[in-house]
């Protein structure tokens, strides 16, 4: 199990982080996974495609430069 | 090689829209010429101007263009020109004339594309016997095409969004979920079935439902596009100072929609409607933030929400059974203003 695996869709628009996030999510049975945006659309759009795999979010940080860091796991 | 137009990078349909507070917050600042013929101008947010040209007959006027919302060319015509006729259906009008808005990257497209998209149009034109009568082009990078329509009504049949009683029924005459779709259809995830589906749905006129709404006396009518089905009927409800109470349950929807927007296939526009409307809005705790979802997403050529004197519902649904391509259903009732909230949705009927 890979806890730093990363989904880097910055500079993308939806639905581009969204297809990234189900692809990396669809191959791993469960673990963590962050995913880096830049607005708030893909953020909220991501979540929901975590949550519609059964994967939660555990945290939402914004840094600087609009970028959204989002945890997601499957325990 | 088809053209799919759905490999060029832009926003769809009427999710492209600039928010309507922006637009609102924009109209506010100028001083607007002001003419008593002019019955219904910019300031309410209705469908279409409305302006007497004698005792009894009003022209409506309305423009409506967007970028492809679909992959075919063709298509994407037929859609356009359907959604763009629709804001004078939904006053309760008879459109008669209309004049073309292209905006086409020449460079990258090739004169076979924009022959393709104006003849899908000239399709639907043909069926609403409204007659092309001119139009006006500019090249640009991102293409983008619509109509400006005229039409005509009897200063007694027009229906604005502020006609809505206590006690009236809400119908909706078409499936919600065409943004999501289309989203799930550029990213690849709706099948072809799906896109069939939400394309057959934008590219029907709203003529027959707005047939019905004139026969079934209804009070108020609007046409469900860009702002989402909430952002509507919000509108309407503060228009004609009620409240509604919707029913998911009773909601038509495109097949998945549901799904796709659980999966986060939703556009900028989605959200904006939400944060626009949300005060105005109380959900049941039961109902899904996917059904949230759907109730806020953008719609490109929606169906008429309409409402109807109670009691006449039945009838209206058993004509529309008859005459109605598309889903359509009873979604829920009008009831008095309360303070703030405008629209309640529950699961089932309240």
């Amino acid at each position: 199990m890979n806890d730093t695996a990363m989904v880097d869709a910055r500079g993308l628009s939806c639905p581009q982080p969204v297809l990234m996030t189900l692809d990396a999510l669809r191959a791993r049975s469960g673990g963590a996974l962050t995913v880096l945006v830049d607005a708030e659309v893909s953020k909220e759009n991501v979540m929901r495609a975590a949550g519609s795999r059964g994967w939660s979010v555990e945290g939402v940080e914004e840094e600087d430069g609009g970028v959204f860091r989002i945890r997601v796991a499957k325990r | 090689m088809k053209t799919d137009l759905f490999k060029l990078d832009c926003e769809c349909g009427c999710a492209a829209k600039i928010p309507a507070e922006r637009l609102i917050h924009m109209l506010r600042s100028l001083s607007l010429p002001a003419d008593p013929a002019l019955i219904i101008g910019p300031e309410t947010l209705d469908d279409a101007g409305v302006y007497r040209i004698s005792d009894d007959l009003c022209l409506i006027q309305t423009v409506d263009f967007f970028p492809p919302v679909a992959r075919d060319p063709h298509m994407y015509g037929k859609i356009a020109a359907a959604n763009a006729l629709s804001d004078v259906y939904a006053m309760g009008g008879r459109p008669l004339t209309a004049l073309a808005i292209v905006c086409f990257p020449t460079a990258s497209l090739g004169p076979e594309v924009l022959k393709d998209i104006t003849a899908g149009a000239v399709e639907v034109l043909r069926d609403a016997k409204v007659v092309l009568a001119g139009g006006h082009s500019i090249v640009d990078p991102a293409p983008k095409f619509g109509l400006a329509v005229t039409g005509v009504a009897q200063r007694d049949q027009i229906l604005t969004n502020a006609g809505a009683r206590p006690g009236n029924a809400l119908i909706l005459t078409k499936p919600l979920g065409t943004g999501t779709t289309i989203l799930a259809a550029k990213a690849g995830i709706a099948t072809a079935e799906h896109e069939e589906d939400a394309n057959r749905c934008m590219a029907t006129l709203n003529a027959e439902a707005s047939q019905l709404a004139l026969a079934h006396g209804a009070s108020s009518c609007t046409d469900i596009t860009g702002f989402g089905f909430l952002g509507h009927a919000v509108q309407m409800g503060r228009a004609s100072g009620v409240a509604m109470e919707i029913s998911m349950e009773s909601m038509p929807m495109l097949e998945q929609a549901v799904e796709f927007a659980g999966m986060g296939l939703l556009s900028a526009a989605a959200y904006a409607n939400r944060r626009h409307n949300e005060q105005a809005v109380r959900f049941a705790d039961d109902i899904l933030v996917a059904e949230e979802d759907i109730l806020f997403d953008p719609q490109t050529s929606g169906g008429l929400l309409i409402a109807v004197p109670g009691g006449r519902e039945a009838a209206f649904m058993e004509a529309a059974r008859r005459t109605l391509s598309t889903a359509c259903a009873v979604v829920g009732r009008v009831t008095e203003k309360q303070d703030g909230v405008v629209i309640t949705v529950a699961k089932g009927r309240h």
